[in-house]
């Protein structure tokens, strides 16, 4: 790899030992050699299996639920229903204050999404657990589900969650997460042209190779240890604590080994009912998600919707961008009323732009619960922001990379969201990206700097 | 439960147990014989990580029941090291970068083993179709092939 | 219920033991390990048979017959099956090809069963301890078929032709699979012709209004209009994670189009 030194020569240190130097993984030879401890690697005698019962219905009542004849099945142990969770209601950030508590453990008189936890039946083998959970009978009423967005939105739709009691989030700035910076409706009155146009993206799965889970072991002290592949240690042990009513000191979480995350390993789903199965059993359960589950169930990437309006001056200045995001959270919050802030924080993109508004929502709809994935929140703002650049340059006939030169936020510049920009290197990564692409632009754009006072 | 037994060499070592008849192979060898190196990631032939060498040809561990596999050689991953001394598989992965979250290595190596047993100067075209049934979610494809051809010209030059 | 494999030495017995209820005839593994993996609880006995007539491969008089137990990998490398190595190497990776078998790649329901759009192509012959069957009899019935599936029996081809469209490469999953078998006459039109697809319905299919279509033709982008414009007729694509039935039925006759010109 080649390392540039003619950018910023000024900050930077050339007798470095570490960085730029190859070193060898620490974690690379128990991968060849197979002896990498992943959480399923651990076998412990009496292991039970935990196997869900899951709601076939996007949105349903639940008027009844009978395990007579699961409880009666051979190589049964435990089956449990919402009544056997100390605290069955909990949302995961509720730790740093995002609330209310608005999803279930197991399903309490009500299913929200299709896939939804009902029944967990622990047996002695996972074949057992497979025919007892079959045996389970749940007796629904189907409501009307709605999976859009903006249907969601309107009046009169289908409530999703009677916790939150609207179909999106509350945030202490209302209904959605606002910027607001210069007057946005003076620059689209002053721009030569105005372009809107709206982008879309579909819910992505992580789809990791291990598929999420852990291995759960009673120990003598009233402790359990927990063997996890979670990639939220902490947020998992102390939302284990809330949900089952239990001191953190008595959860021993043993992981830090993922077999790939990419962010679908965050949400506290298997952790807590596995280790109230070991307590109310006093065996080591294990509770492993099929690849079905792991590609149905686990939460993916949120759909999102973003329509961005700009206007934009025939010099190749745009001084007015306005972004409405909306992010499906489906059924429940989980990190998505987050991802959704984060969008609002993240508009304008890395350009300096005099006027800004920014309306962000994060939207309940009967889907699969969406949540954490690489750069949750911003990855699909930039995609549609991106393709908005090059139908803007395209407007004004202008070249796409020049267009992002002008625009190009440098330090000093203060930000929509008001913290002045430090540390700014888009100029120099797209002078770079020009002569490595070979797609030069003009000289001026070569001369340019990050730092205002370079050029 | 019908218990039936099971007897296979296994990296060079007899093994014999009693098992659950209709328990897979990778339940077989991760549960009752303690070899964890073979990887459980879909259980329906899809990942590959599970994959091992049964009488020189490469198998999914998760789709083969183990008492069909009686009399058999098997090799994995666990087994391929001698002495403490890598494989040259190994040693090129390690060298190149090929591991990320490790998951799928272990049936990468066997998938890439069985290639080089046959086929010791493989192109890149051999490599990709050798590993076109083994998912890296990591996206770790491209320093995967490397390994596989770093290994075959070492293999070629410690041969000349 | 527990599983338990029964293994027979002969087709005979393990048909015998098939009558029973949830039984299952176990081939390579790859759908019927794959199910219970899964939790399909409705098979508790997977029965087998080692009958070694179950995995021979017969080439001669221009005929061939290949054993139910045969593998993908095994037809892909048999030095007189040239043509349809094509269509074996189609089917998973290696690992797969080393135990899905013929057998088994009949019951395979879209979008698998590649190798079973190429024998319906060829017209194979379905054998079982019963006797032959024609395969586009036998696939319509096989949900139904109980009998152990012996061998397939065809007419070795002269002008075989065989493509899988996945989006991954080498290996993916079928978007659509076509084989065709062509006779042409000696000017070079088509005298007769066999056109299969895959994932076109819940199994293979014949287009046979394509096939019609190309009677008397020549393979020309002319000459094949017709039978591209008639490509679609009867089919019902399924609607999967790979694409939908839309998307299936609209590149049909853009692939079909490249097989024949090909």
């Amino acid at each position: 790899m080649e390392l540039r030194k003619n950018y910023f020569a000024d900050v930077r240190k050339d007798d470095l030992h570490e960085i730029g130097q190859p070193r060898p993984r620490s974690d690379s030879p128990g991968h060849v050699t197979g002896k990498t401890a992943y959480f399923a690697d651990r076998n412990f005698p009496g292991m039970l299996h935990l196997k869900m019962v899951r709601s076939p219905h996007h949105h349903a009542r639940i008027r009844s639920i009978d395990t007579s004849e699961a409880e009666k099945h051979p190589g049964v142990v435990k089956v449990l229903t919402a009544k056997d969770v100390p605290h069955n209601v909990y949302t995961i950030l509720i730790l740093i204050q995002v609330g209310p508590e608005d999803e279930t453990v197991l399903a309490d008189g009500k299913v929200r999404w299709k896939g939804e936890a009902v029944v967990a039946v622990l047996a002695e083998t996972e074949r057992a657990a497979q025919e007892a959970a079959a045996k389970v009978k749940v007796d629904y009423e189907v409501l009307p589900a709605v999976f859009d967005m903006e249907e969601a939105l309107k009046p009169g739709a289908p409530l999703v969650n009677e916790y939150h009691g609207q179909n999106y989030y509350l945030y202490d700035s209302g209904e959605c997460r606002k910027v607001r910076f210069g007057d946005v409706e003076a620059g689209f009155a002053e721009a030569d042209h105005v372009l809107e146009q709206s982008y879309q993206s579909s819910p992505i799965e992580h789809a990791p190779t291990e598929t999420t889970g852990c291995v759960v072991v009673p120990e003598g002290n009233d402790r359990f240890t927990c063997y996890t592949n979670t990639q939220a240690m902490f947020f998992t042990l102390d939302n284990t604590s809330i949900i089952l009513q239990m001191p953190g000191s008595k959860l021993h979480f043993v992981g830090g080994t993922v077999g790939g995350g990419f962010g679908g390993k965050v949400d506290v789903i298997v952790e807590p009912i596995a280790i109230l199965g070991a307590k109310l059993t006093g065996r080591p359960v294990c509770f492993i998600y099929s690849r079905e589950e792991e590609m149905q169930i686990s939460s993916p990437r949120a759909a999102e919707k973003v329509i961005i309006k700009d206007g934009v001056m025939k010099d190749g200045r745009i001084i007015a961008r306005k972004v409405t995001g909306y992010t499906d959270a489906g059924a429940y919050s989980r990190h998505s009323p987050y991802g959704a802030q984060k969008g609002a924080g993240h508009y304008p993109g890395p350009y300096t732009i005099p006027n800004v508004w920014i309306d962000t929502y994060c939207v309940y709809t009967n889907r699969t619960p969406s949540s954490a994935m690489r750069g949750f929140g911003v990855t699909i703002g930039d995609f549609a922001l991106e393709v908005q650049m090059d139908k803007l340059a395209r407007l004004i006939g202008m070249d796409p990379l020049e267009f992002r030169f002008i625009n190009a936020y440098r330090d000093g510049d203060m930000k929509a969201h008001r913290q002045p920009t430090e540390g700014a290197a888009l100029i120099e990564c797209m002078q770079e990206a020009s002569r490595v692409a070979n797609w030069p632009v003009a000289e001026k754009y070569m001369a340019m700097s990050s730092y205002k006072n370079g050029a | 439960m019908t218990k039936v037994p099971v007897q296979f060499t296994l990296n060079g070592s007899e093994k014999a147990e009693f098992i659950d008849s209709g328990t897979t192979l990778l339940n077989a060898l991760r549960d009752k014989i303690g070899d964890t190196s073979p990887k459980g990631g879909c259980h329906q032939g899809t990942c590959g990580a599970c994959s091992v060498i049964i009488d020189g040809e490469l198998r999914l561990s998760c789709l083969t029941l183990a008492e069909t596999c009686n009399g058999a050689t098997i090799t994995t991953t666990s087994g391929l090291a001698e002495g403490g001394v890598l494989h040259p598989l190994q040693r090129a992965f390690l060298d190149t970068f090929a591991t990320q979250c490790g998951f799928c290595t272990p049936g990468m190596i066997m998938a890439a083993k069985v290639l080089l047993d046959h086929t010791p100067n493989p192109s890149r075209e051999d490599v990709v179709e050798a590993l076109s049934g083994n998912i890296c979610r990591c996206t770790g494809y491209e320093p995967i092939i490397q390994a596989v051809l770093s290994a075959a010209r070492a293999n070629s030059q410690n041969a000349a | 219920m527990a599983l338990a494999l029964q293994t027979f030495a002969t087709v005979k017995d393990a048909n015998a033991a098939l009558k029973s209820a949830g039984t299952r005839y176990l081939g390579g593994g790859t759908l019927v390990v794959r199910a219970a993996n899964e939790g399909d609880v409705s098979v508790s006995s997977p029965v087998r048979s080692t009958d070694p007539a179950l995995s021979a491969i017969e080439v001669g008089g221009g005929k061939v017959r290949i054993g139910a137990s045969v593998t993908m990998a095994e037809i892909a490398r048999h030095p007189e099956l040239g043509p349809l190595a094509k269509a074996a190497r189609a089917v998973g990776g290696p690992a797969i090809r080393n135990m899905a078998t013929v057998g088994g790649n009949l019951f395979a329901p879209a979008p698998y069963g590649d190798f079973a759009v190429a024998l319906l192509a060829l017209d194979a012959a379905v054998g079982t301890d019963n006797g032959e069957m024609p395969i586009e009899t036998f696939l319509v019935g096989r949900d139904d078929s109980r009998a152990i599936v012996t061998s397939v029996s065809f007419t070795k081809p002269d002008n075989f032709r065989f493509l899988k469209v996945s989006r991954v490469k080498p290996k993916g999953v079928s978007v659509l699979s076509i084989a065709v078998v062509l006779e042409q006459a000696g000017d070079g039109t088509v005298s007769s012709a066999r056109i299969a697809l895959g994932c076109m319905a819940d199994r293979p299919m014949r287009a046979k209004a394509a096939e019609k279509a190309l009677l008397g033709r020549t393979l020309d982008p002319d000459g094949i209009a017709p039978a591209l414009a008639a490509a679609s007729e009867g089919t019902a694509p399924i609607t999967d994670p790979i694409a939908s039935a839309w998307y299936r039925a609209e590149v049909l006759p853009v692939h079909l189009g490249r097989l024949l010109l090909g």
